[in-house]
């Protein structure tokens, strides 16, 4: 039995939008779990649904071995969250937000001090307990948001794009406490996100989700090795542009730089950069490719994740419609 | 035990973010006094209600004035949890939809008694005169006439997502609630159809329960007040637990 447990999932907004479409799938306990997708996809509906916040239009789905339709107290009991916008209460301070979330999730009296000190420190706020939540940053909300997710022990963390908004130094911050939980605590994380790096650096397995629904579902390696190989590109001098082509007869010639598919970068570029030498071509530069999982989302659905951020607004505006419906 | 614990919470976060607002409390406390000192005093001469000065008379209004303008906030606090994401928070958890309405609707009725009670020892310092029986009775009845009125603020403040829409509303019912209660004026001196609207308004009966109270007559039976009160107050919350699961 998996801890998450999703069958045929649909949700079906005003009759006709079908956010979530169909959708199955398993989440292991102690795993990183990622959906990943452009905005709108449908990922933040499937955690709603899944949290109990909205109510499925079909199908089914088990956490913690508990129904989602008919056990809510009790998913909710196991379930910890953070969602994509703060709901912190900003008048109060870190601690007191904290205190209140032990008490709603009935932690008993002697262990909620010690708890919440614990996961204080974990992500170094310590010293900020007795701030006003009004005066935190960014990052320092989001890590607060996370701490009270943990207070009551949660199976599973639920990180609705944990680190949207956030800048670069803020976002390692915030993967470093992800692995951190998974390491230590042996937590099952499940997370969406629109990050390819977040996606690759962070997860076991990922669900790539368009659309409504999944797309495909598996551990980021084997999802880009199924692209088959990596790619050497070449920025020779002008003049032997034509001689190098002559050479490499499947290579391409792309923006005045010769792009070379191979099945082991690494070790072949020692080769190609031998055999360029000893044909007298000037290489000015020469890099490397992996295939990313934005190359896999490509492949998948032709367009590239990046594209949906114009879209951004309508998504927002959707998601605010939508995100006090349900029961 | 779990649900209390969680009423209790609900409660508790009220109360801190209302201690919070120092600056709140004492602005609102400027228009009760304006109506006490002022009103009260000026109109003292020209309204004849019998063997009462003015002042003693309006004191049960302006109290009840200040018990609604403090318990329709449940409904703008309702709204702004929603902006806020705290809602979340609270829907998310293992706590039943009827705790987070309760702890809220204790949580305003607190707050509201509190100004109550601050208008009232305002009407003492400039010389009402109340025994300390009084002064204790009247908490139960402000808590009971607070708890109607929350009621309404938070089953309007679940049908609405803004803010700016719910102070729409309040406008067109506050106002007239409070007008047409018979807080200002006697009843038994208004014209007849004045007079029907006055006995439709359920705070009527709220003002007429603290007159009784505070100067001792009333020109409405006070156990007809009483029934009405806790009719209505009862009415409001039930609707304001039903809209608000049903909703959220």
């Amino acid at each position: 039995m998996d801890i998450i447990e999703v069958r045929n999932l649909v949700k079906i907004f005003n009759h006709d939008i079908k956010a979530v479409d169909e959708i199955t799938f398993n989440v292991k306990k102690g795993e990183i779990f990622g959906f990943l997708g452009p905005n709108g996809a449908g990922k933040t509906t499937t955690i709603s649904m899944l949290c109990t916040l909205l109510k499925p239009t079909s199908g089914e789905a088990r956490i913690c071995n508990y129904d989602i339709n008919s056990q809510q107290n009790k998913v909710r009991k196991c379930l910890g969250l953070v969602f994509q916008d703060s709901t912190l209460d900003d008048r109060l301070t870190a601690r007191e937000n904290l205190e209140l979330h032990a008490r709603l999730y009935g932690v008993p009296k002697e262990k909620r001090n010690k708890r919440i000190d614990q996961v204080l420190k974990m992500v170094e706020l310590k010293d900020k307990e007795k701030s006003i939540v009004k005066t935190f940053s960014g990052g320092m909300l989001r890590r607060l948001e996370i701490a009270r997710g943990l207070i009551h022990y949660p199976k599973i963390l639920f990180l609705d794009e944990p680190t949207l908004g956030l800048d670069p130094q803020t976002r390692k911050h915030v993967w470093d406490y992800i692995v951190k939980l998974k390491k230590e605590y042996k937590m099952t994380i499940f997370l969406t996100t629109h990050y390819m790096e977040e996606a690759d650096e962070l997860c076991d397995r990922i669900a790539i989700i368009d659309h409504g629904k999944i797309i495909d579902l598996d551990t980021p390696k084997k999802l880009k090795d199924g692209l088959g190989g990596d790619t050497i590109i070449l920025d020779v001098n002008d003049k032997d542009i034509d001689k190098t082509l002559k050479i490499y007869k499947n290579a391409k010639r792309f923006d005045g730089q010769i792009i070379l598919s191979v099945k082991n970068a690494g070790k072949q570029i020692q080769k190609v950069l031998e055999k360029c030498r000893k044909n007298k071509i000037e290489v000015v530069e020469a890099n490397i490719r992996k295939p990313t999982l934005n190359d896999v989302f490509l492949k998948m659905t032709g367009r590239e994740i990046r594209e949906e951020d114009v879209g951004l607004k309508e998504q927002l505006r959707r998601r605010s419609k939508h995100r006090f419906r349900g029961h | 035990m779990s649900e209390i614990e969680a009423v209790y919470t609900v409660w508790l976060r009220e109360m801190i973010r209302y201690f919070r607002q120092k600056e709140r409390i004492i602005s609102s406390l400027v228009m009760p006094i304006f109506w006490l000192l002022i009103f009260g005093g000026s109109m003292r001469s020209s309204i004849d209600i019998g063997n009462v000065d003015y002042r003693s008379f309006i004191t049960p209004g302006v109290i009840a004035m200040s018990l609604m303008f403090t318990s329709v906030m449940s409904g703008i606090s309702i709204i702004w949890d929603k902006e806020l994401g705290f809602m979340k928070e609270m829907l998310v958890s293992p706590v039943s939809r009827l705790s987070i309405v309760i702890g809220k609707a204790l949580g305003t009725s607190t707050t509201a008694i509190i100004q109550g009670l601050m208008v009232m020892l305002i009407s003492i310092a400039i010389g009402l005169k109340i025994s300390l029986v009084t002064f204790l009775l009247i908490v139960p009845i402000m808590l009971l006439i607070s708890l109607g009125l929350v009621g309404i603020g938070i089953s309007i403040g679940s049908l609405m997502n803004n803010i700016e829409g719910f102070q729409l509303i309040m406008n067109f019912l506050v106002m007239p609630m409070f007008f047409l209660s018979g807080a200002l004026f006697p009843i038994n001196n208004l014209p007849i159809f004045l007079r029907i609207i006055t006995y439709i308004d359920p705070l009527t009966y709220g003002v007429e329960l603290l007159r009784y109270m505070i100067i001792g007559t009333s020109s409405i039976p006070i156990v007809v007040n009483f029934l009405i009160v806790s009719g209505f107050s009862s009415l409001t919350i039930i609707s304001s637990v039903w809209l608000f699961s049903r909703r959220h």
